[in-house]
């Protein structure tokens, strides 16, 4: 299995280049050109979401394999920044706190297979997601 | 007529840079129609989505429509999963989809 990839987000230049890179590894994965499109708009969705609200973090991209024996890729996006106050309002469709649409999370949850999130208020946020080949 | 040409993924800063070009041309020009093409775009995301929604209600307030062409069907299919619709903006297929669309309004206006 392929080797993880780190990016560090710390600007809207390193959104693209993690999404770039997001493709690439799903269609090494095996995904198709359809299915990378959508792990790149969700990695997308959360390396902005560490930009807009933590300044920093980064994003890890995880080949994997299931208990089933499908191929997977894992995303992390993990930052340090203050944290969500109450994840269930987050995670609802048209909540934003920035301005922003606010399909961020809800809709990344929808791209994906897997979605899980861990956030203290103060102690940063990580977003955990997976897509299975199918 | 003007038509902007996506040629490559977009940063944010780069489409709130597009954002201002165009409708700054918008105005310099007294353009009635705007095609915007976005085949090249890797990923339209919330923040892309948004920013389109801006440009095309910052152009009608300037009494200009504007189309959106080249949404690739894999792009299309993401953005319908994340909950994105471009709302009101007029889509067309290609280039000359959105010229003949713009055409055709700017005919039933006249």
């Amino acid at each position: 299995m392929a080797a993880d990839t780190q990016i560090l987000i710390a600007s809207d230049k390193d959104v693209v280049t993690a999404r770039q890179q997001g493709r690439a590894v799903a269609l090494q994965t095996g995904f198709s050109m359809g299915e990378a499109t959508l792990i790149a708009t969700a990695i997308s969705e959360l390396a902005r979401n560490i930009v807009s609200y933590a300044n920093q973090g980064s994003v890890t991209l995880k080949p994997v394999r299931g208990s089933n024996g499908a191929s997977g890729l894992t995303i992390v996006a993990s930052d340090s920044g203050p944290g969500i106050t109450d994840i269930n309002l987050a995670l609802r469709d048209g909540y934003s706190s920035s301005g922003g649409l606010g399909l961020g999370l809800p809709g990344v949850r929808r791209l994906m297979d897997e979605f899980d999130i861990v956030s203290r208020v103060g102690g940063g946020t990580t977003v955990t997601v997976t897509k299975w080949l199918a | 007529m003007l038509i902007a040409t996506i040629q490559a993924a977009l940063s944010d800063a780069d489409l709130l840079e597009l954002r201002t070009a165009l409708v700054q041309q918008v105005v310099r020009n007294r353009s009635s129609g705007v095609i915007v093409d976005v085949t090249a775009m890797d990923v339209m995301d919330s923040f892309a989505s948004r920013t389109l929604l801006e440009i095309s209600h910052m152009i009608r307030l300037r009494g200009a429509a504007t189309v959106i062409v080249g949404i690739q069907p894999e792009v299309a299919f993401a953005m319908v999963q994340l909950g994105l619709t471009l709302e009101d903006i007029p889509t067309a297929l290609d280039l000359e989809e959105g010229l003949a669309y713009l055409q055709q309004k700017a005919r039933s206006i006249n």
